[in-house]
């Protein structure tokens, strides 16, 4: 019998571990079970032209197909089990459980079932309340967005206010609240994100910094207002919780792994301990020796593409019973996200600098360019540029890859 | 190998000359110019770029 691999979640990092299985020669059953009944999509655009698309009753269906990855004519052969869910899976025994009964059996796992929206500890209401991760949650809310509706955007990151700038284009009224002083910290650091409040403000959003969300109001079960710590309520036609995400790994539990914070692996993309799974994407955590030992989720669109060529490197070595590569797997992260007509970029680590330095631009003028370089002890672990002309970029993303090498690989 | 990008997509992300310099650039103007025809030795390359895209605008014709 030839072996067979099981993909458990079809989105990016799903259908990259797939076709790099592909790429990589192996040549045996391969499965890659979804619990969406799309065929992979991409996410990135469901916060911004997607979303600004407008108001509509374009259905999460069309939303799948326009942003349908094209996949490789190598994967041709996959079995796309599609509107399933893993319910359960015995590591030791090698099967995965599906939400219909079915028991799939492997000889190598790949987890890639990434992150659901955290929502607000508050039941009631429930109406009139959105979170934005799939093409369902994108389609529901643009049927609500209506011009001069007041929007309420829950969490001040990078989706938090991609979506909320998306939704003031618009002609939506659009408050976002952020419990830290300033949007978007720990990605772009304080003196970026002050000058990021500022030129958000000046775009015309409102943002509530500071301060959280305590309570929901409603009536007849639809929200009509957020209460803040300070008891005052903002009115709201419609609010989007943008706080944060889960890991789903529910579904492994029992299996004695570390699912404290997504699925603890090794620099091989290996699951802790097992020899048969790896994990890719958004709900991998793992070291990175290009900044330190720390095993680390890192949400970001490139890291499903990198991780996922690793971890089939992995699974194709384990499979032919041979030794992993001994060269160290470390990416180097890139972001991107685009608001209130700026355009950000980043490169490394920025969240893990202790200071950063201005090298490029002025923090008062976004718009014209600005780029910010971070060290952590001295040393440059990331940039954020905003607005910087892209042919400028590959020269800012030399200089975090020469300055963090990778732990032992020093030049 | 033949390559072509759908510019109404492309929104000039530079990923692709990242991935792929050899086949992809960005000019002074930070649009996005690229060999159309380039060597078949640099397939992977072009698959690389094309994997990156994030807006997916990278195809290919054989
Ligand atoms: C609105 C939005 C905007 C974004 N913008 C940017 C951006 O501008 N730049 C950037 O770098 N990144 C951005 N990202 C992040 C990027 O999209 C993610 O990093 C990427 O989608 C991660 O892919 P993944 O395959 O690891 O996980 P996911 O995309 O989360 O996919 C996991 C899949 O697994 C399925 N699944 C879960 N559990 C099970 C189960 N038990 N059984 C079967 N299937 C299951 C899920 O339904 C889902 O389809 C954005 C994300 C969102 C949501
Ligand atoms: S990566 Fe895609 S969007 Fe960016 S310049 Fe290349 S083709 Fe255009």
């Amino acid at each position: 019998m030839p072996p067979t691999v099981v993909v458990v979640g079809a989105s990016l990092g799903g259908l990259r571990a797939a076709e790099q299985l592909r790429a990589q020669g192996f040549g045996g059953r391969l499965l890659v079970v979804g619990a969406e009944p799309w065929m992979p999509y991409n996410r990135p655009p469901l916060s911004k032209e997607a979303l600004g698309r407008g108001a509509g009753d374009g259905t999460a269906a069309d939303l799948a197909a326009a942003l349908a990855f094209r996949p490789r004519a190598a994967a041709h052969d996959v079995g796309w089990v599609l509107g399933r869910t893993a319910v359960g899976a015995d590591l030791a025994a090698r099967t995965v459980t599906l939400d219909d009964g079915t028991v799939l059996g492997y000889d190598a796992l790949v987890v890639a079932t990434g992150l659901r929206p955290r929502r607000l500890p508050v039941e009631r209401p429930a109406g009139g309340r959105f979170t934005l991760r799939t093409a369902d949650d994108a389609a529901a809310l643009r049927r609500e967005v209506r011009p001069g509706a007041r929007a309420v955007v829950v969490g001040g990151g990078f989706v938090g206010c991609e979506t909320a700038g998306t939704l003031a284009a618009l002609g939506c009224r659009v408050t976002v609240v952020e419990p830290l002083p300033v949007p978007m910290l720990r990605g772009v650091g304080p003196e970026l994100g002050t000058a990021l409040l500022t030129h958000h403000r000046e775009a015309g959003l409102r943002l509530e910094t500071g301060i959280g969300v305590s309570d929901l109001v409603g009536r007849d079960d639809r929200v009509t207002g957020v209460r803040l710590d300070d008891g005052s309520v903002l009115p709201a036609d419609l609010v989007v919780e943008s706080v944060g995400s889960y890991p789903n790994v529910e579904w492994l539990a029992g299996n004695g792994l570390d699912l404290s914070d997504g699925l603890l692996c090794d620099n091989d993309l290996r699951v802790e301990g097992r020899r048969d799974v790896v994990a890719v994407g958004d709900v991998a955590r793992f070291p990175n020796p290009r900044f330190d030992e720390v095993p680390r989720r890192v949400e970001h669109w490139c890291v499903p593409g990198d991780t996922a060529r690793r971890a089939a490197a992995t699974v194709v070595a384990h499979l032919a019973g041979a030794a992993t590569s001994p060269e160290p797997f470390a990416p180097l992260p890139a972001f991107w996200s685009d608001q209130l007509g700026l355009r950000l970029q980043s490169f490394g680590a920025p969240r893990l600098a202790d200071g950063a330095d201005v090298v490029e631009g002025d923090l008062t003028d976004l718009r014209a360019g600005v780029a910010v370089v971070h060290r952590r002890a001295g040393r440059v672990v990331g940039t954020v540029l905003v607005n910087v002309p892209a042919a400028r970029h590959a020269g800012y993303r030399s200089l975090v890859a020469d300055a963090a090498h990778p732990v032992g690989h020093r030049v | 190998m033949k390559v072509v990008v759908d510019m109404t997509l492309c929104q000039d992300h530079g990923q692709c000359a990242i991935a792929a310099p050899e086949v992809f650039r960005m000019d002074e103007d930070s649009k996005l110019v690229f060999d159309a025809e380039p060597d078949g030795s640099l397939s992977d390359a072009v698959q690389d770029a094309i994997d990156v895209c994030p807006v997916q605008a990278i195809f290919l014709e054989r």
